[in-house]
């Protein structure tokens, strides 16, 4: 069993960052409340919750001769999804014809992201679960995955619970934490969840991050 | 020729396009492998039904379907090591199989034998050709979403598990229509070498797909002539796998001639 005796709430709106060291049942949380893995205990969304799932990019076979559209259009066929809505999330996310047309192996670390993105919004989920969204992207790249999550909070009022390492983008955009690790559960503000002392707690190190903030 | 030849031939070609679109899924579901090991579990049922002079295609359909189970279980656990255990079954059904086929049908059970077909035999293979291209064409939203990310897929709706089952399911009648023709060794040959000759030619899948049956076809029907004609012999599955090799071969030449490199 990796996790125990854990216990929260989401509210409508919020952006939840689940933070904790390897291994510590981050991916498998986020699994768990889509049902996706057997567990124990409660799971209670809202009858109005719907979900959208943005997995690791691993998660992915890239070998696979296929084109964005073409992914996109199999699930908005497979959900019997309006053909609008294809060009809805096309627009809001300004994905070109281009993109729609390139093969995934084609595709760069922050496009394929891009791409998982667009996926998860078919459907029109307003709640986001998304795991490590930004691994092995450069900082730019990075950057714009980052503004336009966060740019689809605050248009479009999505819930999001996200699993990440950038401790810099959790505490620029998370309005909870949730910090799991092998003996300790805590949730709070980012202010209150990342001092110094708790992180050191929780993963073992101080971390670098601690001194960035400083600065300010 | 008569009808009953006739029969044979056509029902020998639509194997070819159903082990065509077959072989580009299980190609592109990485369980290439596991495919070609589900073919020769045929071999045991084939070898108990030539022993009891039963018909060898219920013989080997039983042993087919069961072993068919078991590769679905065994692929669910995938803390197990599927390839080691894949690997003890092919063994196992091997010499299973060559121990209880009679001498002089081994060769048969191994290397299928080209006969005449009845027409009862011909409609429940075009049947089952028909089921696999429906199951295909009818969920392949589910198949796509299913090889892009089975975790997606799942997230997504899709019941993976039994999604899973009924591609193992379809592979294993497209095999058990093939099995005469080809044999319990080759016929999965079929499946797989057209789908990894049409991968090289093509990123697109509809394309891919399609070229894959196509190639399919063509190895049969060169590899038939071949062995007919030339050969004189009703054992075909050999000639449609050296045709189907073949054609692989140059397939890696047209790949590397498009990319501009020196042979």
């Amino acid at each position: 069993m990796v996790l125990r005796e854990l216990s929260f709430e989401v509210y409508s709106g919020d952006c939840l960052a689940i933070i904790g060291p390897n291994g510590s049942g981050k991916t498998l949380l986020l699994k768990a409340l889509q049902q996706l893995v057997p567990h124990q205990g409660e799971i209670l969304w809202s009858q109005t919750a719907h979900l959208g799932y943005v997995p690791q990019s691993i998660a992915a076979d890239r070998q696979l001769p296929l084109r964005v559209g073409e992914l996109l259009a199999a699930k908005a066929r497979f959900l019997h999804l309006a053909d609008q809505e294809m060009e809805q999330v096309s627009s809001e996310l300004n994905l070109k014809p281009e993109f729609m047309a390139a093969g995934i192996g084609t595709l760069s670390g922050g496009q394929f992201q891009k791409a998982l993105i667009a996926f998860a919004l078919l459907g029109h989920p307003n709640v986001l679960l998304f795991d490590e969204p930004t691994a092995s992207l450069d900082e730019l790249a990075e950057e714009r995955i980052y503004e336009l999550v966060h740019q689809l909070q605050s248009q479009q009022g999505i819930t999001l619970i996200l699993v990440s390492h950038d401790l810099s983008v959790v505490y620029r955009y998370a309005s909870r934490v949730l910090c799991l690790s092998n003996d300790k559960v805590c949730m709070g503000s980012p202010k209150e969840i990342m001092t110094p002392e708790m992180l050191e707690e929780l993963y073992g190190a101080p971390p670098k991050f601690y001194r960035h903030i400083q600065e300010h | 020729m008569d009808a009953n030849h006739d029969y044979a031939v056509l029902l020998a070609a639509l194997f070819a396009i159903a082990a065509g679109l077959i072989g580009s899924v299980a190609l592109m579901k990485r369980m290439v492998l596991a495919s070609d090991v589900i073919s020769h579990l045929a071999l045991p049922g084939l070898g108990i039904a030539f022993l009891l002079k039963g018909n060898p295609l219920v013989g080997g359909g039983a042993t087919l379907f069961l072993g068919t189970l078991l590769v679905w279980q065994l692929q669910k656990k995938t803390e197990l090591a599927t390839d080691a255990a894949i690997g003890v079954v092919f063994a196992a059904c091997l010499g299973i199989g060559a121990l209880v086929t009679p001498q002089e049908d081994l060769l048969e059970a191994l290397f299928g034998n080209f006969q005449k077909l009845s027409l009862a035999g011909f409609l429940l293979g075009t049947a089952a050709v028909f089921l696999v291209v429906a199951f295909l064409v009818g969920l392949k939203d589910r198949l796509v979403l299913d090889l892009f990310s089975p975790e997606l897929a799942a997230a997504t709706g899709v019941n993976v598990a039994r999604l899973d089952l009924g591609f193992l399911l379809v592979f294993s009648l497209t095999v058990l229509v093939g099995l005469r023709f080809m044999g319990a060794l080759l016929s999965s040959a079929l499946i797989i070498i057209p789908a990894a000759t049409a991968r090289q030619l093509t990123g697109k899948m509809t394309q891919f797909i399609v070229a894959a049956s196509a190639i399919s076809l063509v190895s049969v029907v060169v590899g038939f002539l071949v062995s007919t004609l030339v050969f004189e012999t009703s054992t075909v599955g050999p000639t449609v796998v050296i045709v189907s090799v073949l054609l692989f071969a140059m397939s890696l030449l047209v790949k590397k001639c498009r990319a501009g490199q020196p042979i």
